[in-house]
C-alpha cells in the first residue's frame, strides 16, 4: 500500500490522525508526518483517514 | 424490524455530504439495486464549510463540488424537494407530484438557517442575508464589496467566520452577540474571550450583551441601518443573520415521525416513531438526524458537523443493508472553524461540560488548549494552533462507553 498526501492541499485538520494514528501524526507545529508505505494490515484505517479528510488531500493506492 | 432484507430500491432524500456518503457506502457494500438521490437544490452535492470561508474571500469563488465516484449508478432528481413521506405504504412524494416508492430510505435533508430576528417581522428585502447553501453564499459574496458596512448578528462559529471574511474583504464590520463573550455556551468563557479579543484585534467592532431590535429600510427598500437593544443606531448596508440552523424536516409532517430538533434515531441511525419503535426501512443521517451520543450517555444533542454528516451517511447505509448486524454508531464528534488565519478544532462535546480546564492560552502565539469535563469525566477538548494535542483526547473519549 502506498500513501500520498498532497501537502499543498493539506490544511492540518487532523482527521487522518484521528482515524489512523499508526500512519499519520503531527509535529508540535501541526505539520503532518506520515508513513508512505505502511503495512497492508492498516489498509482499512488508511482508507478511513482518506475519507475523513475534509480537503481530500490523501490518496491510498494498493500495492501492485 | 431487525431483518436485513436486501433492499432493491433505495431512495436518498438530500443530495449533500451525508446523502452522497450514504450512496457511496451502499455501492461499496455491494448494493446492486436501484438508487435514487433527491435534492431540493439544483446543485449536485457540494461541500458547505468553505462557503463561509474561502468561498467568500477568494478572487475566484472556490469550487466546492464534491466528487461523485465512478460507478455510483444513481438516478439524480435535483431541484426537486420531497414534500411528504408515507412510511406505511413506503412512498415519498415530491413537490411536482412524483411518487417514489422505496424499500430503503435515507433521510439526509440537512438543516436550514434560522431567520426572523425581530419578533417574526420580516426585515428589509434587500441587504439582509442568511448563509446556508451555495446560492446564499454567492448572493452574499456579491454584496460584500469593499467600503460597505457589514453587520453580523450572532458571534457563533458561522458569524465569526463571516465577520472575519468581511474584514478580510475590507468592509467595516460590526459583530453583535447577545452573550457576554462569543461562543460562551459552546467553548466556555475564557476561550470565548480569547476569540473575542481576536476579533477586536482584527478591527471588528464586537458588541456583546446586546442584540438587534429593528431594521431600518430606506425608501428604495434597501437596508440602511439597525437599532440595537440599548437604542443605539448603526448605519449598515449589509446584514447577515448567523443565528444557527434548524433541521429541515418540515416535509415529514403527517408521517408519524416527530422530528423535533431532528429525526430521532436509535444507535444504528434507524428512524424512530414517538413510541420508540423503528420506522421500517428508514434511516437518517447528518444535520437532519438526532443521533444518540455515547459520550452524552445516549442523549442526542443536535450537532451539525461536517464529520458527523460524512460518518453518519456511511453508517446509515450500512444499517439499511445489515440491520442489527451493522455496528452501532459511536464516532467521537469533531468540529473545526477558521477565522483570522487561526483554526479552532474540537473533539467530543465541549458544549455539555460543567467544568473547563484551560491548559494553554497564549495570545501572542495564538495557541489554546482546553479540556472539558462533566461530572469529573472528560467530555471534550479544544485547541487553537495545537491540533497535535487533540488525538490523545480523542482516544480517551473513544474509549468511553456509557454506563
Amino acid at each position: 500500500m502506498q500513501i500520498t498526501v498532497d501537502l499543498n492541499t493539506c490544511e492540518s485538520h487532523g482527521s487522518c490522525v484521528f482515524a489512523a494514528p499508526e500512519v499519520f501524526s503531527f509535529d508540535d507545529d501541526d505539520h503532518l508526518q506520515y508513513e508512505a508505505e505502511p503495512d497492508d494490515g492498516l489498509r482499512a484505517v488508511a482508507e478511513k483517514a482518506a475519507a475523513s479528510c475534509p480537503v481530500r488531500a490523501i490518496t491510498v493506492v494498493p500495492a501492485s | 424490524m431487525s431483518a436485513a432484507v436486501s433492499p432493491r430500491q433505495v431512495v436518498i432524500v438530500g443530495a449533500s455530504l451525508a446523502g452522497l456518503r450514504a450512496a457511496t457506502a451502499l455501492r461499496e457494500a455491494g448494493f446492486t439495486g436501484r438508487l435514487t438521490i433527491v435534492g431540493a437544490e439544483r446543485h449536485a452535492p457540494y461541500d458547505r464549510p468553505p462557503l463561509s470561508k474561502q468561498f467568500l474571500t477568494a478572487d475566484v469563488p472556490a469550487d466546492t463540488a464534491l466528487p461523485v465516484p465512478d460507478g455510483l449508478r444513481a438516478r439524480w432528481l435535483l431541484g426537486r424537494a420531497a414534500v411528504r413521506l408515507d412510511p406505511y405504504r413506503r412512498v415519498i412524494t415530491l413537490a411536482d407530484g412524483m411518487r417514489l416508492p422505496y424499500c430503503g430510505l435515507v433521510i439526509a435533508t440537512g438543516a436550514a438557517a434560522r431567520s426572523g430576528v425581530v419578533d417574526g417581522e420580516p426585515g428589509p428585502e434587500q441587504g439582509v442575508f442568511t448563509l446556508r447553501g451555495r446560492d446564499d453564499a454567492a448572493a452574499l459574496r456579491a454584496a460584500l464589496t469593499p467600503g460597505r458596512r457589514l453587520l453580523v448578528l450572532g458571534a457563533g462559529f458561522l458569524g465569526g467566520e463571516v465577520a472575519a471574511a468581511g474584514r478580510a474583504l475590507g468592509l467595516d464590520v460590526t459583530l453583535v452577540e447577545s452573550g457576554a463573550v462569543p461562543l460562551e455556551r459552546a467553548v466556555g468563557a475564557e476561550v470565548g474571550a480569547f476569540v473575542g479579543t481576536l476579533h477586536r484585534e482584527k478591527g471588528i467592532d464586537l458588541r456583546t450583551g446586546t442584540t438587534v431590535t429593528e431594521f431600518g429600510t430606506g425608501p428604495d427598500g434597501r437596508l440602511k441601518g439597525v437599532r440595537l437593544a440599548d437604542d443605539q443606531l448603526l448605519a449598515v448596508d449589509v446584514a447577515v443573520l448567523a443565528l444557527g440552523a434548524a433541521p429541515a424536516t418540515g416535509w415529514l409532517a403527517g408521517s408519524g415521525i416527530e422530528a423535533v430538533g431532528g429525526v430521532p434515531t436509535d444507535s444504528r441511525l434507524r428512524a424512530l416513531f414517538p413510541d420508540g419503535t423503528t420506522v421500517p426501512g428508514v434511516v437518517a443521517a447528518g444535520d437532519a438526524a438526532r443521533v444518540p451520543q455515547p459520550l452524552a450517555d445516549g442523549a442526542a444533542p443536535a450537532l451539525g458537523h461536517w464529520a458527523g454528516a460524512a460518518e453518519q451517511g456511511a453508517a446509515a447505509a450500512r444499517t439499511l443493508l445489515l440491520g442489527d448486524a451493522a455496528p452501532a454508531f459511536a464516532e467521537v464528534p469533531s468540529f473545526w472553524s477558521d477565522f483570522h488565519g487561526v483554526r479552532l478544532r474540537s473533539v467530543g462535546l465541549p458544549g455539555l461540560a460543567d467544568t473547563v480546564k484551560v491548559h494553554e492560552c497564549d495570545r501572542g502565539a495564538r495557541r489554546v488548549e482546553a479540556s472539558y469535563h462533566l461530572d469529573g469525566r472528560l467530555i471534550g477538548a479544544l485547541t487553537i494552533g495545537r491540533t497535535s494535542r487533540l488525538a490523545a483526547y480523542r482516544r480517551t473519549l473513544a474509549e468511553y462507553t456509557p454506563r
